[in-house]
């Protein structure tokens, strides 16, 4: 059955190549830092699952170590310069688009396939890794039609590959350190304490306070911890079941889907969900991490307050 | 007695993060203190941290894509993409994010979450099309204009997805609500939870049109 750990090896292959040609260039004075870091988050790939908890503790801080000393730079060489650039996409038109499109189209076409074909019962796949599956198969088809179409040099994939990373540098592994974060504070009991502190300042008697305590709780927890998942349970148990739903008679399917959408509303305004907040300024090359936040704030609290308006009124009144 | 000490992580992360130091130092300190201040010993602080790791690992391997975007770019994708919005008439900016802002909510309604993101579709396509429509409309871009297009690109893309994927029924959040309740004994369909998903999502699709819609005229009138 094709699982995570094919994946893990692919990925692993993929980063030894960030490893490789950040190593390779010479315009990139932190370059040893660079592969290192890659490096590391090779051996993770491919060897997490031999290397122990405090191995793989040890390999964390080592990452952490790199990051944090401002050992990781960005080469200045450009493989191809920008009239190049322009006679080729010239030349080629927007037949271009088509192996960027062909990443989506197998997404699209596989997650059909597999939910509506004998695919998913076949068991060849992994259904927890079915997405990430067809990722790696839409990126080893385009990669494939690259070299074919296109003729790069050899190296060109490892070298445009590492060129990218390093330019995005530590916010690719802030992610999956924020999870790890998620681990700790769930084994010091976080998620409990701040339960217990919000369901100690329920007001009675008014279901609008009760709403607005519900969805702030929701944000607010959503924005420490940097996902909604993470503060659905602890507030459907403080406030959520006992309040809304038991003692006020709130229709539950609203109080839980508009209660996790009034979350979505924190992870808009949070840099710790790094994954849609501050990797995106690192990809797009912003000069504010925070320039993302900043914008959606203001698109974040109009619809957060829409949000307690429908929690109001479908969830008690309709 | 509940021990409230470990809340002062949170409070090292919002400092640290304010500060702007290394997001990954802020983090693994914040990680260590926390476990500390629950009164586990350092040792196994650092096996859950590294068990945490090692078992996320999966949050990673949608980096496998950059060789390929990469590839693409030294080519002139970007470049591309330019050209292709420089050569419609009428394209803006706003117009053009809210077409996008439609389709990726559509896309994550349907459950085609990972057909569209930062890495496979804003950072080669959206981005440079969205500062290829604003130069159109303005001339040449300062760098503030220019931070800002790209900026609500992302954005666009994150509000898309968050208040389009709720309606579709077999999407984790969707089944985790379900779980969460249903461990209260509160027993939910996914259909019964989803279809209060569309309210909200309507509402994003007009707050963030309208404010799309809005930058247009920003850029307009810099012009």
């Amino acid at each position: 059955m094709i699982n995570l750990h094919w994946l893990y090896i692919f990925a692993g292959a993929v980063f030894a190549g960030f490893a490789i040609g950040s190593a390779r260039d010479p315009s990139n004075a932190k370059r040893w830092g660079n592969a290192a870091f890659w490096g590391l988050l090779t051996v993770s790939l491919w060897f997490g699952d031999f290397l122990g908890d405090i191995g793989n503790g040890i390999l964390v801080l080592a990452l952490v170590a790199i990051a944090g000393t401002h050992s990781l730079g960005r080469g200045t060489t450009e493989s191809t310069t920008a009239e190049e650039r322009e006679a080729s996409s010239s030349r080629r038109g927007n037949t271009l688009f088509l192996p960027a499109l062909v990443i989506p189209f197998t997404a699209f076409v596989g997650t059909l396939l597999f939910n509506y074909t004998p695919l998913k019962a076949a068991g060849i796949i992994d259904p927890k890794a079915v997405t990430l599956v067809l990722l790696g198969t839409g990126v080893i088809l385009a990669l494939v039609i690259c070299y074919v179409w296109l003729r790069p040099p050899a190296f060109a994939a490892v070298d445009e590959g590492s060129r990218l990373a390093n330019s995005i540098g530590w916010a690719m592994v802030l992610p999956q350190m924020l999870a790890s974060l998620g681990v700790i504070f769930a084994a010091a009991g976080v998620g409990t304490t701040i339960g217990a502190l919000v369901g100690a300042i329920i007001p009675s008697g008014s279901v609008f306070l009760a709403v607005l305590l519900y969805a702030l709780g929701m944000v607010v927890f959503t924005m420490i911890m940097g996902n909604a998942f993470a503060a659905f349970p602890v507030m459907a148990a403080a406030i959520g079941v006992p309040i809304l739903i038991h003692q006020d008679g709130g229709n539950a399917g609203v109080i839980g889907a508009v209660g996790m959408l009034s979350g979505f509303c924190g992870t808009l305004m949070t840099p710790m969900a790094a994954n849609f907040n501050i990797v995106p300024a690192a990809l797009l090359e912003l000069k504010n991490q925070y320039g993302v936040i900043k914008l959606q704030i203001p698109t974040a609290i109009p619809l957060l307050i829409a949000n307690i308006v429908i929690l109001y009124i479908a969830g008690f009144h309709l | 007695m509940i021990n409230y000490w470990p809340l002062l992580g949170i409070a090292l992360v919002v400092v640290g993060f304010a500060l702007r130091f290394n997001p990954l130092l802020v983090v693994a300190v914040a990680a260590i203190v926390t476990g500390l201040l629950g009164h586990m010993p350092f040792l196994k602080v650092l096996g859950v941290l590294g068990h945490g790791f090692n078992e996320n690992r999966y949050v990673t391997i949608v980096w496998i894509i950059l060789p390929v975007v990469g590839l693409l770019e030294r080519y002139g994708l970007q470049e591309q993409a330019r050209n292709l919005i420089g050569g419609m008439r009428g394209a803006t900016t706003g117009r053009l994010l809210i077409v996008y802002l439609a389709i990726r909510q559509i896309l994550s309604a349907l459950g085609l979450t990972t057909v569209a993101g930062h890495p496979q579709t804003v950072r080669p396509l959206v981005a440079p099309m969205a500062i290829a429509a604003a130069g159109k409309q303005r001339g040449e871009l300062d760098e503030e204009t220019s931070e800002r297009v790209k900026a609500m690109s992302a954005a666009t893309d994150n509000v898309g997805l968050f208040f389009g994927e709720d309606i579709f029924l077999a999407i984790a959040s969707i089944l985790l609500i379900q779980g969460s309740l249903a461990s209260f004994g509160i027993q939910l369909t996914p259909f019964q939870l989803s279809m209060w998903a569309i309210p909200s999502a309507i509402c994003a699709f007009l707050i963030h049109g309208a404010r799309l819609l809005l930058l247009d005229r920003k850029l307009a009138r810099g012009k």
